[in-house]
Parts: C-alpha cells; structure tokens; sequence
C-alpha cells in the first residue's frame, strides 16, 4: 500500500495540503500477524479538536500512536499506508523521525513527567533543539506553564521533583513540557482517564483553549467528554473506522447503527 | 490418622524453624568469630603499617590501599564499558539469534572460575602486553571478572525505567541516544549505582583472579611520593600490588611472621567491615537517591 | 471539513509559527502567553545531519562495549585451549592419561600427569557441598516465604545476601580455623580434606541456591497452595505433596548454579583441603582439586614447560565444565518453562 502511493508523491501531496494538518491514508498497523488498525483513512484540520472513540482494544490508541511515529518503539509493529503531514508522506522512508516527533507532540494517559524539577521538564525539550540562553528558557518555561495554567501553582516551586506535583498537576505539566518544543499537533490518548473530576475538567478547557493554535487528536473513552471538546468525532471498531463526522451529528444523528448502539448504550 | 498427620506437621514445622535459625546462627557466628578474633587487632598501627614477615608487630597499610586503589582503577574501566553493553542490551538489541548469543556470552562469563580468569589475565595482560605483574593487569583481570555484572544491572536498571519516559523523551523529538542518556539512565541511577557498589564489594574481596596478575608483593611504597609514574608512588599502575585478600591467603598458607594468625583475623575483620560497609552504603544510598528522584518521603 | 484557524482572543502572540511569526511585536502579553520564541524562527534547531551523528555514534559506542565482551570470552577460551591442548599435541602427554591417571608427580623420572585425583576432588567437594546446601536452602526458602514472610523479608533476606558478599578468603579463613580444628577433634586425621572443602563450600553457595528456591517459590500460582489447604491438607503436606514438586525443576537449577560456583572457587577451597595430590581414601584425609593444585604450582613452574602447560590443561578442563554447567542450567530452565 505505501508503496504504490510513491509513483506521484507531488500529486498526492498537495491533494492532502489545504486545510489538513494531518491525514492518514488506507492506513493498516499490525503486531505481528494481527491487524490491529484496518486500512484506515481519516483527516484532521487544522485548529480543530478530534475525537476518537469506541471500545477498549478497537485499535484507536494504535491508531493515534501511528501518526508520530511512536509503534516504531514496538519491535514487531508494523504499519502500511501513508500519513500526509506538511506536505510529505510520514511512513515514507527517510523520513526524519526525530524533527517529526517534534512537530507532532504527544499527552499519554497516565501522567509522565521526566524524574527532573517542573522546570527541568520543560526547559529539557527547548535546551535540546537548541535554546541555550537562561533567560529564553526561563521565558519558554513561564509562557508553557502559563498556558496550561500551572504558573500561579508552581512559580514558587519551580525547581522541586515534578513528581511532588498533584495527577492533574502532573498531567498539565506534561502537556506544557509538550508545548515547549513547539509542536503543530497534539495527540493525546485518554488524557483526562487517570485524573479526578476537578482534574478532567482543567485539561477538558485546556484542550478548548489549545486548539486555537493546534490541531489536536483525542484519544477518550468517555462519551460526554468527547461531545464536550471535539469538533469531529471518529468511531473505531475492531480496528474499522466505523464512522467519522461533526461530533454533534455523531452524537445526535449518527448514520451508522453500530455507532448508535455504542453510544446510546453508553448514556444509557 | 488425623493426630499422626497434626504430629508430622509440628514435626516438619519444627524443622524448618531449626535450619532457618541454624543458618542465621551459622552467619552470626561467622560474623561474630571474625569480629571477635580480628577487631583487638585493628588499630590505626595496623591499618597504616606495612607488613613484617618474620617479626611480629606487622600491619597492612599498603595492602589496604592496593585493594582500595585497584577497586578504584577496576571500575574506572568497568563502568563504562559495562554501562555501554548494558544499554545495548537494553534499547538497541531486537529478539533474535545475536542477542541471545550475547546473552550466553554474559552468562558465561560471568560463570568462569575466577582462578581461570587470573590465568587469562596472566596470559594476556601480564605476559602478553607485558604489563608484568601490575595493578593495570589486576585491574583489567577483575574487569573480565566484574564486566558482566556490570552488563546486567544496566541492563535491569534501564528496562525498570516505565516506557512512558522513554516514549515522553522521543515525542519531544529527542534523539533515541540523548532519551537513553539524559532520560532513562538518571531514572535508573539508583538501581544501577546500588548494584555497582554491591559488584564493588565482590571486586574488594576477589583474590584468585589477582594472585597471577597483580601479584604477591608490594614494593616498598612511599606514600610521599604522588608521581604516578615514579616506581615507588602508590599511584603507580604499574608497579605489582598484594591486596588485602591476596594478603590474607598468603599468610594462611605461608606466613611465617610468629603473629601470622593475629594478622590474618585483623585483616578479615577488616575486609568484612568493609564488605558490610559496602552492602549497607548500597542499600541506604539507592533508597536515597531513589526518594530524592521520586520526590517522595 | 471548514475548521478554518479562528483569530485567537488572546493577542497576536499566540499565532501559531505556521502562521505570521512573531518577530517584533512590541506586546508583552502576547510575549507571555506565547512565549518569546513561538513563531520565531530564528529558533537554532539542531541540524538532522549533527542529530544523526550523536545517534550513530552513542550506537557504536554500545556496540563496541559488547564487541569487547565478546572478544574477551573467544580470547579466553582461544588462550587457555592453545595452551591447555599443548600438553597433549606439542609434549606429547596422552589425554587418557591425562584424564583417568591417578598418579601425579610432574616432576618425577620419569613425569606422569594423571589428573583424576583432581577431578575426583573437585566433583566430590562440589557436590557434597550442594548435598549440605541443598536441603537447608529448601527450608530457609520455605521458611521466608511460607513460614514467616515478614521476619524473612526483612531480616533472612539481608542476612543471606551478606552471607554471598564475603570473600572467599574470609571463609577459607574461618574454615582454616573453626571446621578444621572442629573435624580433627571429632575424626580421625588432621581435619583438612574434602569434608572440610565441602562444608565451606556449602556456606557460600547457600545463598545462591536460597535465593533461587525463594524466587520460584513466590512465583508460585497462589491457587496452589489454597487448593491444598482448601482439601484439609496440612502444612507439611501441602508443603512436601504440592510445593516441592512444584519448586523441584528451579531447585534443581539452583542447585547446578551453587555446584558449578564450588567446582569453580579456589582459594577458600586450597586453604582447608589439604593439597596432596591422590585420591583420598576417607573424607577426612587430605586432598587436591583442579583450582586448588593450580592455584598453588603455577608460581613454581616456568612457562611453556610440560609442567605449566599441563595446569593449563587442567584450566581446560575448568573451562570446559563451565560451559557443561552453562549448558545444564539452560536445559533445566527450559523445561521448567514448559
């Protein structure tokens, strides 16, 4: 499959640049023999909030881990297909993984701050990619907790463990680390799933706040959630993509009968 | 039936109880006769003088320091190359026929008599290199000895680290080698310097792979004297150098100074307060390390 | 398909770099909330060809550490053969001699070298050493899971991990001057011989097979020990009828592990045996094995002569019955996984 997209990679490209920030393309990952995401085709626009659904072990976190690259960490995953980003193809050969991951960042589902002080974990990304000035990473440091709201909680405590840090705490501390090195995506998978209600409900207005400037993808098992943020909703099952639309359609409308049953039997 | 089947039962109890006491007596007194016979020994007299062989009065001084200074140089060229195979192990092997070869290779290795070890290095290091009897030939003989140790506590320090850390590292477009280095190594630190000091205590009290590489003897050292490169420095990497362990089996077998015994249990005594220095640095520096990585208290 | 980027309300500084950058708005919001360098490409970014670099070279640098392991042990069983193989190809010693010989005396007119008196007390000391250890190990091992978990926990666990950090001069030490004297009263002869290797030898592979025995025990499905309790069994027969045979194959491994340390460990062993070179003809009469017999001539023999290449030769067969140890635990953990 990724293969046969190589004859016109000009042609493709710029089918799939416009408003996309990102578009996956008949896009299938396996573990070994099982196929756990099926020829999956999907597009995400820019400045807009994505949700994925449907039930544990549907392939939507393989899916959401495919677009940056990160199931090459699995040694027998293995994907086929095309994921368009920037006007390239991602699983293409020779592509830089590493600047890719950088533009793509990611929010996992339990909270994982680096075992370094609050500002250690956001000045790390930064010092990295080359910002060596104090006083810029002080900067970088103040603006990313600002934007995720963490500044007024933590400006005094900057340089302690970031694991002193509450679940929520940590979790929006992981999204700032995250904003640091300027990506241009976020994929988040169940990023709200281990927190408390309070908790949820920060990151469900960061989320709002955040896809001002970003294309975000969301990962979530939570229906109400998933009606609350996101613009679009996809439906995943046994590693389908079953349906994909405006999220209140989905949840309001939806064509397909097995969407409908997952999400009524949800609310009940 | 029921009362023989409750009698064989308090029987059997019974009997687990007594091995499992007659083992902890069994280390207690081990510890408590070595303790005993050596702690009258140990004075600073005894700890800074060198030896005599035929009169009594003799001290280990520059056998203490030889076992210090060759521990120092060991895991100075350990460490790294154990840290270097241990991450190999750890992030860059696939499953397959070649890491399973490196695997047999570590355990054997690490499962080679420590005699035929200072044999090797007697080959290799003393008459091959022609490092003579040397510290730098001691010391490269407790490497073979040490390496794979080494090669497995970085190995489970590393994959102890969750892979979220690792996965966090990569997403913020790190390098797979900068994630490993400034990542997932100083999460591990304590699981990896714990294991370190613990291997350091088994290089301090090695003696079979020493006898043939870094000799028998000392010279007369002159502790005044700091110039590496001089015959008689302490520094020296060069010049041969009986450790504490070597020290105390010479003596056993043959010391002919009239307090060889007196000698033998100080020195013991010293080497097993040293051992149990180790062990119980280890223990309390991981758990430090560890709750001031973790924040916890 | 028409989520088109809205203005952002927080102030120009939130455009994302895609979009305007940054560059010399004079606001000090927008500095704050976007930060300074957002959008701002004048951001160094590291080149892919210096990142590829790092990533190549932290590769090789691991890479070579392990080339080094495996130089090392293709070296040592390289050095060690040649010289050990020399005995028999370049002087002439046949390796049936060698091996089922039981007179030794290198220096004799004319020089025999049978190494069975070695060999033999190797074997014995060594498994008369996991006989002893074997049995206490199991217990201990019951006793820290089963009998009292905490007090094993937190005390016996400590107190064998320290037992497996003494040097082994400390024990030959100890040997030399407890088991000894302790033999020599009790029995006939001087106390020095393969009793006396054994029970020193015992002690220090204790903790390996204790700490082997105690792994798999908690490893077990806890199913089985309730199942038996469940059937009115008591604690010995759940013990003897359901445990130990569950625990059997890693006890086994185990104890390979603790024989093939004792076949190997030298100086503790030189210390309390005695180093005559026969085959003894009670446990309490003095003897030799591979380790001991090398350890104490090969300072007395002068290099390439039929006299040190024949201890190499006893190396060898050090060496080789590493791998025999190697190959018979991995056999046993096969099965056990099964």
């Amino acid at each position: 499959m990724a293969l046969s997209t190589q004859s016109a990679p000009g042609a493709r490209a710029e089918e799939h640049a416009g408003t996309d920030a990102l578009s996956a393309d008949n896009l299938s990952v396996f573990y070994g023999d099982k196929e756990a995401v099926k020829k999956v085709s999907l597009r995400f626009a820019k400045g807009s909030v994505n949700a994925l659904i449907g039930p544990s072990g549907c392939g939507k976190s393989t899916f959401l881990r495919s677009l940056n690259r990160m199931n090459d960490t699995i040694p027998d995953a293995r994907m086929t297909g095309s994921i368009w980003f920037d006007g390239a193809d991602i699983n293409a050969p020779g592509t830089d993984v590493v600047s890719l991951r950088q533009r793509i960042g990611m929010v996992w589902q339990k909270p994982n701050p680096f075992y370094k002080s609050i500002y250690e974990n956001i000045a790390f990304g930064p010092r990295y990619h080359g910002v060596k000035k104090k006083r810029e990473l002080d900067e970088i440091v103040e603006s990313c907790l600002r934007r995720t709201a963490l500044w007024e909680e933590t400006k005094d405590r900057l340089h302690q463990s970031a694991l002193s840090l509450s679940g929520g705490q940590q979790q929006r501390l992981c999204i700032a680390r995250t904003l640091s090195v300027e990506p241009e995506v976020l994929l988040m998978d169940e990023p709200a799933s281990a927190l408390d209600p309070v908790s949820t409900s920060k990151i469900e207005e960061l989320i709002s706040e955040l896809k001002q400037e970003y294309c975000i993808v969301i990962v979530t098992h939570n229906m109400a959630q998933a009606a609350r943020v996101s613009d679009k909703t996809a439906f995943f099952y046994m590693g389908n993509l079953i349906e994909h639309n405006d999220t209140n359609i989905i949840f309001t409308n939806p064509e397909n009968k097995q969407t409908d049953d997952y999400i009524s039997g949800r609310f009940g | 039936m029921r009362m023989s089947n409750k009698t064989a039962d308090r029987i059997a109890t019974a009997v687990f109880y007594f091995f499992a006491f007659l083992i902890i007596a069994v280390l207690a007194s081990l510890i408590g006769f070595i303790l005993y016979r050596g702690l009258g020994q140990i004075s600073w007299h005894f700890l800074t003088s060198p030896p005599e062989t035929f009169k009594t009065g003799g001290g280990i001084g520059p056998q203490l320091f030889n076992s210090l200074f060759l521990l120092v140089l060991t895991m100075i060229i350990t460490v790294p190359l154990g840290i270097g195979a241990g991450i190999y192990m750890a992030e860059y092997s696939r499953p397959g026929r070649f890491t399973d070869f490196i695997r047999l290779v570590v355990e054997v290795l690490s499962s080679f008599p420590s005699i035929v070890v200072g044999l090797f290095g007697l080959l290799v290091f003393v008459q091959y290199f022609d490092l003579k009897f040397s510290l730098l030939a001691g010391a490269l003989a407790l490497t073979v000895f040490n390496l794979p140790l080494m090669v497995r506590i970085t190995e489970q320090g590393i994959r102890g680290v969750p892979r979220e850390q690792k996965e966090a590292g990569l997403a913020l477009g790190l390098t797979r080698w900068h994630t490993i280095t400034k990542v997932l190594l100083p999460v591990s630190l304590p699981t990896i310097l714990t294991g370190t000091i613990l291997a350091a205590g088994r290089v301090f009290g090695e003696a079979a792979a020493l006898l043939f590489t870094a000799g028998m003897s000392s010279p007369r050292l002159d502790f005044t004297d700091w110039n590496p490169l001089s015959p008689v420095s302490p520094l020296n990497p060069l010049r041969p150098a009986e450790t504490l362990a070597v020290h105390i089996w010479k003596i056993n077998s043959e010391g002919v100074a009239p307090d060889a015994a007196q000698i033998a249990a100080g020195a013991s005594a010293v080497l097993i307060l040293t051992v149990l220095l180790f062990n119980l640095g280890s223990r309390w520096l991981g758990r430090f390390l560890y709750r001031k990585l973790t924040a916890s208290r | 398909m028409n989520a088109m980027r809205q203005p952002s309300p927080g102030g120009p500084g939130d455009a994302k770099p895609a979009a305007a950058p940054a560059q010399g708005k004079p606001d000090s919001a927008g500095a704050k909330k976007g930060g300074p360098s957002a959008g701002n490409p004048a951001r160094p970014k590291r080149s892919r060809r210096s990142r590829t670099a790092s990533e190549w070279q932290g590769k090789a640098y691991t890479l070579i550490c392990v080339a080094i392991l495996i130089v090392t042990i293709f070296s040592m069983v390289f050095f060690v053969a040649s010289k050990g193989l020399a005995t028999f190809f370049t002087n002439g010693v046949s390796v049936s001699e060698f091996l089922t010989g039981i007179k030794w005396s290198p220096d004799g007119e004319p020089p025999s070298f049978g190494a069975l008196p070695f060999i033999t007390g190797s074997f014995a000391t060594s498994i008369l050493a996991a006989c002893i250890a074997a049995p206490l190990s199991f217990c201990a091992a019951v006793f820290m899971t089963e009998l009292m978990p905490k007090f094993g926990k937190r005390f016996m666990q400590p107190v064998i991990e320290l037992l497996a950090g003494i040097p082994s001069v400390v024990y030959g030490f100890v040997g030399l001057s407890v088991v000894v004297p302790f033999l020599r009263s009790i029995f006939p002869g001087q106390g020095l011989g393969i009793a006396a290797g054994a029970i020193v030898l015992s002690i220090m592979i204790l903790p390996t097979i204790t700490s082997i025995a105690t792994d798999s025990l908690s490893n077990l499905p806890r199913g089985l020990k309730e199942g038996s309790y469940a059937l009115g069994a008591t604690r010995w027969q759940t013990i003897s009828r359901s445990i130990l045979p569950a625990v059997l194959p890693s006890m086994l491994t185990g104890v390979v592990l603790g024989i093939a340390r004792a076949f190997g460990e030298a100086l503790a062993v030189q210390m309390v045996i005695g180093n005559s070179p026969h085959i003894p003809r009670s446990l309490f009469e003095s003897a030799s094995t591979l380790t001991s017999v090398i350890t104490l001539s090969m300072g007395n023999t002068v290099k390439d002569t039929v006299q040190n290449n024949v201890l190499w030769s006893l190396a060898l067969v050090l060496l080789v019955m590493t791998f025999v140890f190697v190959g018979i635990v991995r056999l046993l953990e096969r099965r056990a996984r099964r």
